[in-house]
């Protein structure tokens, strides 16, 4: 059954991809050119404590988390920009201030966090994450792990100007 | 050999519910969840549960049950779903607030979430119907069909809802207990409109033409 689901999953993602590319690029050809701003996800904010610390790594880690920070239109990478990072994970609950932590974007605008394995909550095991800092705005995500078993997971964000 | 077939009727019924949920009792994930969120998880597994035996007791296919007594036990199990379901809700809302409002106001992220609160509301509204129908002087017909339709809605609601979400429950037995509930409602109501058919008096049905 989890192949089944995994297979859905992937085939939506998949599907939802082309779709977008291909209906953007159809009702929005004058946009096509620049790089869209990442929309927050919804249940993004949930559990959010704002302004947690700069970490090297969360708890006690084993888990990956990953991604890039670009800006919207030209796609450069932003440095040091503050990323949020929190989840129900082996060593605590969402809302916990243990389970909570933040880095910053390198000179390529990539950023990476250890923190411990994320567990199901609510039905799917997934991260959050939060650019909160003002300079542009707000994004909030909630990617959903491939599979329970996955020790890593990656979101990307492409900021505009608040 | 009809004391085995009434022992095997029980023991398949008792195995249909028991091993999902002994299974989700000896998940991994349980280590990380506290007693609120444990509590709500079994709630809901409970419930579906008892979604298997309502159509069961109103068709008289337990043992002992036949449907003239099956549908007083009917009334009480729905009485519990309804207990069962509060607690699923009140747990998992202690457990993450914005995600059970998310979930309430059909605005979540998970894609089973819409599902489960659909076939909450469809047996709460059977609850009230089923309370107040005496009250309200419902029609027998209309009862019949206010209910038949929103059994439809708790039935597929739950199965979908169950199937999608990734939890405690183990793939297989949860699977199983699912099919198990779509093929009772599917038979009962089945069985329930060739009744009727059947039992409509020629009167009614040319009154009604």
């Amino acid at each position: 059954m989890t192949s089944v689901l995994l297979n859905r999953r992937r085939l939506l993602a998949a599907g939802g991809s082309v779709l977008a590319t291909g209906l953007s690029g159809l009702l929005l050809p004058a946009r096509a050119q620049g790089l869209a701003p990442t929309d927050s996800m919804p249940g993004g904010t949930n559990n959010y404590r704002k302004g947690a610390a700069i970490v090297d790594r969360i708890g006690k880690g084993g888990f990956w988390m990953s991604g890039t920070v670009r800006r919207a239109g030209d796609g450069a990478p932003l440095a040091g920009q503050r990323i949020q990072i929190w989840a129900h994970t082996t060593e605590g609950r969402e809302h916990e201030p243990q389970s909570h932590g933040a880095t910053l974007t390198d000179k390529n605008g990539a950023f990476r966090l250890e923190m411990p394995q994320i567990i199901p909550i609510f039905g799917q095991p997934h991260g959050h994450l939060a650019y909160d800092s003002g300079e542009f705005k707000a994004v909030f995500l909630r990617p959903v792990m491939r599979s329970v078993k996955d020790t890593s997971l990656e979101a990307h964000f492409v900021l505009q100007p608040a | 050999m009809r004391l085995a077939r009434v022992t095997l009727i029980w023991a398949a019924l008792a195995a249909a519910v028991g091993v999902p949920l002994a299974l989700a009792a000896a998940s991994p994930l349980l280590a990380w969840r506290d007693p609120v969120y444990i509590l709500a998880c079994f709630a809901g597994i409970i419930a579906l549960g008892l979604v298997l035996v309502q159509p069961l007791l109103i068709g008289g296919y337990l043992p002992g049950l036949p449907a003239y007594r099956g549908r007083r036990v009917h009334q009480w199990i729905g009485g519990a779903l309804v207990v069962t379901l509060v607690v699923h809700v009140a747990g998992l809302w202690i457990t993450s607030p914005p995600d059970m409002i998310d979930a309430l106001l059909f605005s979540s992220p998970t894609p089973f979430s819409p599902f489960g609160v659909t076939a909450m509301w469809a047996i709460f509204a059977v609850a009230l119907l089923a309370a107040l129908r005496r009250r309200w002087g419902l029609r027998p017909r209309t009862w019949r069909i206010a209910h038949m339709s929103l059994a439809v809605v708790i039935v597929g609601g739950s199965v979908i809802h169950s199937m999608l979400v990734e939890g405690t429950m183990e793939t297989v037995s949860k699977a199983t207990l699912c099919t198990l509930v779509l093929g009772a409602a599917i038979v009962v109501m089945a069985d329930l409109l060739t009744w009727r058919k059947r039992a409509t008096p020629r009167r009614e049905s040319t009154a009604r033409r």
